[in-house]
């Protein structure tokens, strides 16, 4: 073994605990990156399992109904679990209701749908009488309480009478998309013919349901069967559209959860820099030995590098072992608690991530305080004085440290993040952290030296002194523990952002039924209905329905001719130019042809926020082309910008309007949401309906309200949002529960990182409070020195950590999270005092003992 | 061994530059014993530092065992310390997580030598401690301490010693065995001796006392080594 080796080894015998105990940062860090990296990875595999049965599918095709034998024979042929069902609408009779009519959706299925994710049935048995076949119908629970129907009575579909086998709680795959236009009557697809229905017809469905073989990509499949049926309109549903259907929720988390990884390790970093650098001083008189003894200064700065290594080595395998453990026993500990099960398993891939990562960060972070080594002059074996030498100028190492610390942050923040904007931006933000604490610390130091009065109390004056004078914490600590705080802090406020924004999303207030159809005529009695059943209207819109024209002048017809046939329901944008849009890229036919359903109003609503232009809420007509507002993603794909002009047919008559503003609509909230908003006074007198938002609350309120509405209003269409809500909610809840416990786990690390940073101090402090105690000093006089010194910094660090916390988490919920920021005071207020008290309970215990023995028993011990 | 010219100390402080030692100079031959004497603050630690080439002098020369030390970085006067130089320190300076062993056969394992343990156990039994070398510092008394300093300064066969009040921290008896050990071993060894001292008896038994005063040299007395 070198020389190296050897001293690096030796050196270590009498710190091997102590150096042990600086590893616990990393070692917590390594862990929480470990545990969240794996953890993470088990819930990713548990939300695309929960996400596979948003769609109950790997693929959907459906098509106009029937699909023809080409296109039913090329979907068989991917073989797989595979399962048809024919969707239209059709009135349904109730002889338990003295014959009442409704309009339902009838969902004939064949097959073993859903193939992922549960069809929940009351009773349960209801599932398999349906697959057995025969005359048997599973209803919208609503339909049940509307028309007093139970289990085993008769509703007629056509010429067939069915028994009533049971009610469809919860059915993967069912989305806004698919089952809201009507309450659902599902049947066997053997008893449809019998029915008279042939069920085809313009707005009849064909669907095929499909689980994919093992190792079949469904990305490959989709592809294959656009190109093969180019003319025909088949529309996909993939997983992944749904996941994209589910709004941003996910992407959230995933961006939370990299966040909180980030955290956990640059906490160890910070813990391992400040634990090392108090290391690192106490070795000045063994350096300084070696240094005379003909060591050079790469030699002794080397024998400590190899012991930082060592310690990021241990601390990393130590920490992947923790939290592979963490891993192994969270089934155990979580039972119960979580919301859906788990398989947990060790991600091996997760676990090297996070041992490089933690070895590389521990190494950096041990780098800066250790190049104070190569300086130790030999000098300072004659001279404790000269351990600091004065006119060497900075070190240009640092700066070359300190760039590689940068560049590893900003780069780990970057592959965490998997963005190079919001990695630049945390790496940016814990810089300008840095930089302030930094600052503020040198301010202190200086302000204590120059404006403590001499009139103060002794211990008070003696404690602000320990902040400026030599060997003094004061940079160390404000740094670690603003850091700390406002890491930790951030994390905090994060999770309330997105936890307020999913219970503002939802929660127990958000509307659960919606009314269409409603006349004009019959929105002033519909409310006053409303509010009778104690169901008030919380939201309601005029819709009027429009047809696109003209795109920048040139008619919709002449564009859909120019872009060609069209090819599926969803189209790939195709390397074609058009006129219209930008070279390159095409309007996708439907955006061209739909029926638009827009609503005119003088504000924005509070689910939805304009991007660009401005939004104009009062028009005339007479005065030129109307300003009106579109939703961003439909002004993507119509290739639309401020200030272009399109013209509309509404009900007959064409009007000439002008897009002033691009707004982003929170789709994902269950409010009435429009692509296209007119101001006041352009629509005024076009014909019109209502859509009508309000809260029930229970399904027997909920049926109440709607049998209310029905008899009163026998064309208004009432959409039942309760399976929709059950299925976010439930969604959300799983969210908010991986928001809990991920933040948790790093404040845990957190806390114990800021408490070792104060504990690294009691090496530093014994000397002078044992000199202190020689001279005379009580307890006491010590004790409130002390806590003078770690008030003054608890609070400082407390302070300005909360400050960059709420200004970090006002940029990370305007760039990241596209929410509004919260920042409750109380949270803030206790984080603030429970700073300052950890950091003087942490720095009373560290000097704990010191008081209670002889002073020389304490140096020969400690020293 | 040992040539000084014109040396000067200057260090830059807040209230402007202070010199702690002027325009010092004198000669050293291979096994002389100079003793550098004087009030506190006089000098005397900062110019043994230098010659040592422990520090770096604001003006003048110095040349050790024929090397010019201003010409050389810090890594080359690393090289012709351990080389060339040995150190006895008032405070002992034995690195504590090292045994007595250890701490003695620092030198040898800098220079890369693998059968070190040998040479460290005989002077280590030579200053009186052979069955001592397993023991850390903490566990031995001060003055064992400066014993095993003083095996540590021998152990590379220095040209010579640089000792910083060699017997500041011990008991006179200590002290004296202290010092018979180190004239002993200068004489067995033919080592130059170079050691900065209170002590009036123990500076008279260099055959050369240079008395600094403000950082001058006041005095240069030369007797015959007892």
């Amino acid at each position: 073994m070198s020389f190296v080796g050897r001293m690096a080894w030796r050196d270590s015998r009498a710190s091997r605990r102590r150096l042990l105990a600086y590893s616990l940062s990393v070692v917590l860090g390594i862990a929480a990156l470990v545990a969240i990296g794996s953890f993470t990875a088990n819930l990713r595999r548990a939300i695309a399992v929960e996400s596979k049965g948003l769609l109950g599918a790997d693929l959907s095709v459906t098509g106009a109904a029937p699909l023809s034998p080409a296109v039913a024979a090329a979907i068989a042929a991917e073989g797989g679990r595979q399962a048809q069902e024919r969707m239209f609408s059709s009135m349904m009779t109730f002889p338990t209701a003295g014959g009442a009519l409704r309009l339902v959706q009838v969902r004939a299925m064949a097959g073993a749908f859903p193939f992922y994710g549960e069809f929940v049935t009351d009773p349960a048995g209801a599932v398999a009488a349906l697959r057995r076949g025969g005359p048997v119908v599973v209803l919208e629970p609503t339909l049940l309480e509307q028309f007093k129907v139970r289990v085993g009575d008769t509703v007629k579909l056509g010429r067939t009478n069915f028994t009533v086998v049971g009610s469809v709680r919860k059915i993967a795959g069912e989305s806004a998309a698919v089952g809201l236009l009507a309450p659902r009557a599902f049947i066997p697809l053997s008893a449809l013919p019998g029915t008279g229905l042939s069920g085809v017809g313009a707005l009849a469905r064909d669907r095929v349901m499909v689980a994919l073989p093992p190792g079949r990509a469904v990305d490959g499949v989709v592809r294959d069967l656009r190109e093969r049926f180019r003319g025909v309109r088949l529309s996909f549903d993939t997983v992944a559209e749904r996941q994209r259907e589910m709004g941003r929720a996910l992407t959230d988390i995933d961006g939370f959860l990299s966040l909180v990884g980030f955290v956990a390790l640059f906490l160890g970093g910070i813990g391992v820099a400040s634990a090392l650098q108090v290391y690192a001083r106490q070795k000045v008189a063994t350096v300084a030995v070696l240094r005379c003894l003909g060591a050079s200064a790469r030699q002794s700065f080397a024998v400590y590098l190899v012991q930082g290594g060592a310690l990021g080595v241990v601390g990393a395998v130590a920490g992947a072992a923790l939290g592979v453990g963490v891993q192994t026993v969270l089934p155990l500990a979580v039972k119960g608690v979580l919301p859906f099960p788990i398989d947990f398993f060790i991600a091996w891939p997760e676990v090297a991530r996070g041992m490089g990562a933690g070895v590389v960060i521990c190494l950096l972070f041990a780098l800066l305080p250790l190049l104070a080594v190569r300086r130790v002059p030999p000098l300072a074996a004659l001279r404790s004085a000269a351990a600091e030498p004065a006119g060497m100028g900075p070190d240009p190492w640092r700066v070359v440290i300190w760039l590689a610390i940068g560049l590893a942050v900003a780069g780990f923040a970057v592959v965490q993040t998997g963005s190079l904007r919001v990695g630049l931006g945390f790496a940016g933000m814990l810089g300008l952290g840095f930089g302030t604490l930094a600052g503020l610390a040198r301010g202190v130091a200086w302000a204590a030296r120059r404006f403590v009065p001499r009139g103060w109390p002794y211990v008070v004056r003696q404690g602000f002194a320990n902040l400026h004078r030599p060997n003094n914490r004061t940079v160390l600590l404000l740094v670690a523990l603003g850091l700390g705080t406002f890491l930790v802090l951030t994390l905090f406020l994060a999770r309330t952002t997105l936890l307020r924004e999913v219970v503002g999303t939802g929660g127990g207030d958000r509307p659960d039924l919606l009314f269409f159809d409603i006349q004009d005529d019959q929105i002033g009695p519909l409310n006053a209905l409303l509010r009778a059943q104690g169901a008030p209207v919380r939201e309601q819109a005029p819709i009027v329905n429009l047809k696109l024209l003209a795109l920048r002048g040139e008619p919709v017809e002449e564009l859909l001719k120019e872009q060609g046939p069209e090819r599926t329901a969803q189209t790939p944008r195709a390397p074609r130019r058009s006129r219209a849009g930008t070279p390159g890229q095409r309007i996708p036919a439907w955006t061209l042809r739909r029926e638009y359903r827009a609503t005119f109003r003088g504000g924005l609503t509070d689910t939805e926020r304009v991007v660009r232009g401005a939004f104009s809420g009062r028009a005339d007509p007479a005065a030129g082309p109307v300003p009106i507002s579109i939703e961003e993603s439909l002004a993507d794909d119509l290739q639309l910008k401020v200030g272009d002009e399109l013209e509309w047919d509404v009900a007959g008559l064409p009007m000439m309007t002008r897009v002033t503003s691009v707004r982003a609509v929170e789709w994902r909230r269950l409010s009435p949401n429009f692509y296209v908003v007119f101001p006041m006074g352009a629509l005024d007198d076009a014909p019109r309906t209502y859509v009508a938002a309000v809260r029930a609350g229970a399904p027997a309120d909920s049926a109440r309200v709607q049998q209310a509405v029905v008899r009163a209003f026998p064309n208004v269409t009432a959409i039942d949002l309760a399976v929709l809500v059950e299925t976010i909610d439930s969604i959300f809840s799983k969210v908010a529960f991986a928001i809990e416990f991920m933040a948790l786990f790093t404040v845990a690390t957190g806390v114990i990182v800021l408490t070792s940073t104060v504990l690294t101090g009691r090496f530093q402090r014994v000397r002078e409070t044992v000199l202190l105690r020689t001279l005379g000093a009580s307890r006491r006089q010590i004790g409130r020195i002390q806590f003078v010194e770690y008030g003054v910094l608890g609070l400082l660090a407390g302070g300005v950590g909360v400050a960059l916390a709420v200004a970090a988490n006002a940029l990370l919920a305007r760039f990241v999270f596209h929410a509004d920021a919260a920042a409750p005071p109380a949270q803030l207020a206790t984080a603030a005092l429970g700073v300052t008290v950890l950091t003087l309970a942490a720095g009373l215990w560290s000097n704990r003992g010191i008081a209670d023995h002889p002073p020389l028993e304490v140096l020969r011990s400690e020293t | 061994m040992l040539r000084v010219d014109r040396l000067t100390k200057t260090y830059v402080t807040a209230a402007g530059p202070l010199t702690v030692l002027r325009e010092t100079s004198f000669e050293l031959a291979a096994g002389a014993t100079l003793a550098i004497v004087g009030p506190s603050g006089s000098g005397k630690t900062t110019l043994l530092g230098l010659c040592a080439g422990l520090d770096r002098a604001s003006g003048g020369t110095i040349e050790l065992a024929g090397a010019e030390l201003g010409g050389l970085d810090e890594d080359a006067r690393a090289r012709v310390r351990n080389a060339h130089v040995g150190f006895v320190f008032q405070n002992f300076q034995l690195i504590p997580t090292l045994t007595a062993l250890e701490n003695v056969v620092v030198p040898l394992e800098l220079r890369g030598e693998r059968e070190c343990e040998a040479a460290g156990r005989a002077l280590l039994e030579r200053v009186g401690l052979g069955a001592r070398g397993d023991h850390y510092p903490v566990q031995l008394s001060g003055g064992e301490q400066q014993r095993v300093a003083l095996a540590r300064a021998f152990v590379n066969r220095p040209k010579i010693l640089f000792c910083d009040e060699p017997t500041g921290n011990l008991d006179g008896e200590t002290s004296e065995a202290m010092v018979e050990l180190i004239f002993e071993l200068n004489r067995e060894r033919g080592t130059t001796l170079v050691l900065v001292t209170h002590d009036g008896e123990l500076a008279r038994r260099c055959q050369r006392r240079l008395r600094l005063k403000g950082g001058t040299v006041v005095a240069d007395e030369r007797t015959e080594a007892r």
